[in-house]
């Protein structure tokens, strides 16, 4: 589906427009591209990367043939439906490693002005890394409560494999169509799985606050690409990046309000401070990995969208967004941390509402370097400091839900005082949550944790953002409170039961997926703590 | 003394650094067959006691193979690129400034080890313990032997989560609100370290200390050198502790078990003040001579506080009058000899910062002086004070006291006598450790560096010697109530009546200290001598 979508919009990228501007505009670069009809010059089917494009497509080829499968397998053979999946989104990781160190252009324009709509860049290669890996460990994290909670395996998979697809060709993506449509596939499906446990009020619920911010998003981001494409007369990043700069002084407010509403709803998406409500309640509604995969790859297409539309698409705005997202950082991380302060430990579902608000305060985090390469304005180095967080975080947090979703005591409901005494029962998980924790902290003995703030430290104060520094610092403290209340709590002893209670509950074991999750994200922990470079070298590189 | 080739003191080096860390995570691991001891606790203690130890020889072995002759420059240097992205290497020396602070800290932990051998502190099993020990031992070791200020921070911050579990989980009353006000107020003061020291590794082009400490601020705008320095200046400010940033300290000491306030008198303070000679002092010279008379101010302001908090704590509660001055903070603490150690401390430290912010090297090298004088002495205090509390049950001095006085001399004669030499020692007594530090730091405030405001300096002279006066007093006050006294008299404290005397284990932990301490005092140019090309090489300007 989204394969039809990036092929549609490469050469027939001009559709009609609203404006005389942009419709001269239009009849004008047409006919210097000559893709339409009367002159017929140049080729209208043209060469697909198809290796470029593997990432996406294999993992949409997959959700076609999970969907497909689910219709001809008996119900015993539906348990298959999550390894193919796995297996899907693995061979999709793997198929970045013939891109990695090349920059791949496809979907470009025939004729004209070299633009292109889908880029295997290190940016889209590291973010789409982060996306497919993502993936996967919420596939192998999803295997055990797909069965336990008796979630509809066919439409689980397929929703699933979709929603990966859009998000990992949205960093790919360079144009505002494929933009939009990419961040959409991304997102219906996840609407939908976030409701998928049927009967259950708090789910739909969820669901219900989810879709209806998220379409608010979407209508106001729409209309804000409407303007600009009014404005500018082109879809692609790198010619609207031109073409803002000269547009005509009667539409200088058409621009600018298209450029402020597009990113209004990119920050939307982000879950940035004001737009941040539907978050905890979206992840406690939602099943467990369908939390970690919202809170990361969600996340992360989101966050690749905001970039390329802020750095790529409008640079020449960029004293204006560069100090707005510092507040709109600013606000973020405030809100998620105090937000998780507040949480009590007592209460149901505290430990996913835990790490819903903090991660609306990771967001915060993520927002400064952006905000950092606005003000500092030059080819926005400074994002690579958000790509590398982000993989840090995808890896710990995917981690510490992969924990939550392990120790599901009978009966409990998740709150954090479950987590008491898990030191004693499971000592390797209570260690690998410890670590996860402090490493969300950035406290050693989290290296990558610690490292990873302090590079986007580095690019608040390399630009400038002393202030920004400062209240991103507090923050740091705030966090650390509720991150090590949690981490004390693991190496508490449990509470005893009431006398009479009954015989003590044995240790439940934990499934094997679920043992592998924790195994795995525990191992890419530790792996990056040791060296950090094999992360931060996305901080470092020329992105796009 | 005895050559060792270049290669060797590096290996060395990196390994007393190294060998703790893998020893922590080496407690945690089972026992190997053949050292399994006589059971797993004491097979656990004995592993901290030998890794320790190995540590200690290797200072000691780095100590004698280091070139006397040239203490002044950095030795056993070696330096890998370990994550390029950042700039940060793994970059190891030490000069005659951080050699005798990592012998140092190298012999606490190994008594510290020894010590909860014979007497492990209540509370859970000692496996953990003992791997907090080692984690703790490994991070001031890297904060003395580290030469790149991204590690810095990292070993600056590795001491946190330790520290925090043990005063934490090993601790005594209020150990809960103790431990927190100690982790948040000193994890808020290095991450605003870590935005100075960016601020200074991003202006300077390097983030190689010893490179920065040649550069003298070389390149470096005024604005930049007094935004670092204050910001580097406040992170160490907590840690160091400086008058108004201790009050985390108190409580800290309070609860914490015997081992972890000799850790964190004797060890972990000094990273404060060490902080201020190695980075601040050669880095930004003048942001430095900027903040140097407010530095000067707030540390004597420290010592007469520190003094006089002191001696409300140790007059006898009846004395109404004076008990207004007492720091009311937690009821059931007045009196308490803990928190009366704890708070000279903070008049200890602040003759440290006070030589310090003389900017000579008669300060300095008074205030690195008086720095290890104050490890050895207020380490071995806390020893005795925490064994006199483990025996009677109380360390508040009005219990102990009763009517007469503890009467020690007579009910323990050794322990009475080891009290009363350290309290002598700690009021710096000529010929013993504290004196020679207090004597320079005051001397270099009679002749403040070129610029410094001499009247000033002289006041604060008369403030720091009047300060010494009252160290005097409280500290023979605390000798009249506890040594001295009639052992027949009744006492409210029923483990007073039968107090055991020094024990072996104690005899062997503490004797080292005492040993050091006469040394110290009789020997003093053994350690200036040392030191002194050192500091001369970071303040090559100043001529006194």
């Amino acid at each position: 589906m989204t394969l039809h979508t990036a092929v549609l919009h490469g050469p027939h990228g001009a559709a009609p427009s609203a404006t005389a501007q942009g419709a001269y505009e239009l009849a004008h670069s047409a006919a210097a591209q000559g893709t339409q009809g009367t002159q017929g010059v140049h080729r209208l089917v043209q060469n697909v990367d198809w290796a470029a494009i593997a990432p996406p497509a294999i993992v949409a080829v997959a959700a076609l043939v999970v969907l497909v499968a689910d219709l001809f397998l008996t119900e015993r053979r539906k348990g298959l439906l999550g390894p193919l999946s796995a297996v899907a989104l693995a061979l999709a990781t793997l198929s970045l490693l013939p891109l990695a160190g090349e920059d791949r252009h496809t979907f470009c324009l025939t004729a004209g002005p070299r633009a292109c709509s889908y880029v295997a860049d290190p940016f889209t290669l590291s973010l789409q890394l982060l996306v497919l890996g993502g993936a996967f460990v919420t596939a192998l994290l999803s295997m055990t409560p797909v069965r336990q909670e008796r979630l509809p395996a066919g439409e689980f998979w397929f929703l699933l494999l979709s929603s990966a697809s859009g998000a990992a060709l949205l960093p790919a993506s360079r144009d505002l169509a494929t933009l939009v449509v990419a961040l959409e596939v991304a997102s219906l499906p996840a609407f939908a799985l976030v409701g998928l446990r049927r009967g259950q009020r708090l789910s739909s619920e969820a669901a219900l606050k989810f879709f209806l911010s998220s379409v608010a998003a979407t209508a106001v981001m729409l209309l804000g690409v409407s303007f600009v494409y009014a404005a500018t007369g082109s879809m692609h990043l790198e010619t609207v990046a031109e073409a803002l700069p000269r547009v005509d002084s009667r539409l200088g407010t058409l621009a600018a309000t298209g450029v402020a509403l597009t990113l209004v709803g990119f920050a939307f998406k982000t879950a940035a401070a004001p737009f941040h409500f539907w978050v905890p309640d979206t992840y406690v509604g939602a099943p467990v990995p369908v939390a970690a995969y919202l809170s990361v790859v969600g996340k992360a297409a989101g966050f690749s969208g905001l970039i390329l539309v802020a750095v790529r698409a409008f640079p020449s705005y960029a004293d204006a967004w560069g100090p707005v997202l510092a507040v709109l950082a600013a606000l973020t991380m405030s809100a998620g941390n105090l937000g998780a302060l507040r949480q009590r430990s007592d209460r149901a579902h505290g430990a996913v509402r835990l790490l819903a608000w903090s991660s609306v305060g990771q967001a915060g985090y993520l927002l400064v370097p952006i905000a950092a390469a606005g003000v500092t304005g030059h080819d926005g180095r400074a994002v690579g400091a958000t790509v590398a967080y982000a993989l840090m975080y995808a890896v710990v947090n995917l981690g510490a839900f992969a924990v939550v979703a392990a120790h599901r005591p009978p009966g409990g409901d998740g709150r954090l005082d479950d987590y008491r005494g898990l030191a004693r029962s499971h000592p390797w998980t209570a260690a690998a949550l410890a670590f996860f924790l402090l490493c969300l902290a950035g406290l050693p003995p989290g290296i990558v944790g610690l490292f990873a703030k302090v590079t986007v430290f580095s690019t608040a104060v390399d630009a400038g953002l002393g202030w920004l520094a400062v209240v991103m610092a507090v923050n740091v403290v705030i966090a650390l409170v509720y991150y090590l209340t949690w981490t004390a709590l693991l190496f508490r002893p449990a509470v005893r039961e009431p006398a009479g209670a009954g015989p003590t509950p044995v240790p439940v074991a934990i499934p094997l997926p679920l043992t592998v999750t924790v195994a795995l994200t525990s191992v890419l922990a530790l792996a990056t703590s040791g060296a950090p470079q094999l992360l931060l070298r996305f901080a470092d590189i020329a992105l796009f | 003394m005895i050559p060792l080739d270049d290669t060797v003191l590096q290996a060395l080096l990196v390994a007393v650094v190294a060998v703790p860390l893998l020893g922590a995570v080496a407690a945690l691991l089972p026992a190997p067959p053949g050292l399994r001891g006589r059971g797993p606790d004491q097979a656990v203690l004995r592993h901290g006691v030998t890794v320790t130890g190995v540590v200690l020889l290797g200072t000691v072995l780095l100590a004698l193979g280091f070139d006397h002759d040239r203490s002044g420059t950095m030795q056993a240097e070696s330096d890998v690129s370990w994550i390029p992205a950042l700039d940060v290497r793994l970059h190891f020396g030490i000069d005659g400034i951080s050699l005798p602070l990592l012998v140092l800290t190298a012999l606490l932990a190994f008594l510290c080890a020894l010590y909860s051998y014979a007497r492990m502190p209540a509370g859970p099993g000692p496996k953990a313990f003992v791997a907090l020990i080692l984690l703790l031992e490994c991070g001031t070791l890297a904060t003395f032997a580290v030469l790149d200020l991204m590690l810095f921070f990292l070993a600056f911050e590795m001491v946190l989560v330790p520290m925090y579990f043990l005063i934490a989980r090993w601790g005594g009353q209020g150990r809960g609100p103790a431990a927190w006000k100690f982790i948040l107020y000193t994890l808020l003061g290095s991450v605003v370290m870590l935005l100075g020291l960016l601020l200074l590794g991003l202006n300077a082009g390097t983030f190689d200390m010893a490179a920065i400490a040649r550069g003298q601020g070389a390149g470096l705008g005024h604005t930049t050198q007094v935004l670092a320095a204050l910001a580097i200046g406040l992170g160490l400010a907590v840690k160091a502790p400086m008058w108004p940033l201790h009050s985390w300290l108190p409580g800290a000491h309070t609860a914490a078990p015997t081992v972890g306030s000799v850790l964190l008198a004797c060890v972990l303070l000094k990273m404060g003040t060490y902080g201020f000679v190695r980075i601040v002092l050669p880095g930004v010279p003048e942001g430095a001579h900027t903040f140097a008379p407010y530095l000067a101010a707030f540390a004597v302001v420290g010592i007469v506080y520190g003094s006089l908090a002191c001696l409300a704590l140790a007059l006898p509660s009846s004395d109404r009058s004076w008990r207004r001055f007492a720091p009311q903070s937690s009821p059931g603490a007045q009196g308490d000899l803990k928190r009366l150690i704890a708070y000279s401390s903070v008049g200890h430290m602040g003759f440290v910062l006070l030589g310090i912010a003389t900017l000579t090297h008669t300060g300095v090298n008074g205030a690195l002086y008086a720095n290890l004088a104050h490890g050895l002495v207020t380490g071995l205090l806390f020893f005795l004070v925490g064994a006199l509390k483990d025996r009677a049950g109380t360390s508040d001095l009005d219990a102990l006291a009763g009517t007469t006085g503890a009467a020690l001399y007579g009910r323990a004669p050794r322990l009475g006598g080891l009290l009363a030499f350290g309290a002598v020692a700690s009021l710096g007594l000529p010929g013993l450790a504290g004196f020679w530090g207090e004597l320079l730091a005051l001397l270099g405030a009679y002749h403040p560096a070129a610029g410094l405001s001499r009247p000033a300096f002289l006041v604060f002279l008369a403030l720091g010697a009047l300060g010494t006066l009252l160290t005097a007093a409280y500290m023979l006050l605390v000798v009249r109530r506890v040594c001295m006294g009639d052992p027949a008299a009744p006492t409210s404290v029923p483990g007073l009546t039968k107090v055991p005397d020094v024990r072996g284990a104690e005899f062997a932990a503490w004797t080292p200290l005492v040993v050091l301490t006469v040394l110290a005092g009789l020997w003093p140019a053994a350690l200036l001598g040392l030191m002194d090309p050192a500091v001369q090489s970071l303040l090559p300007g100043v001529t006194r």
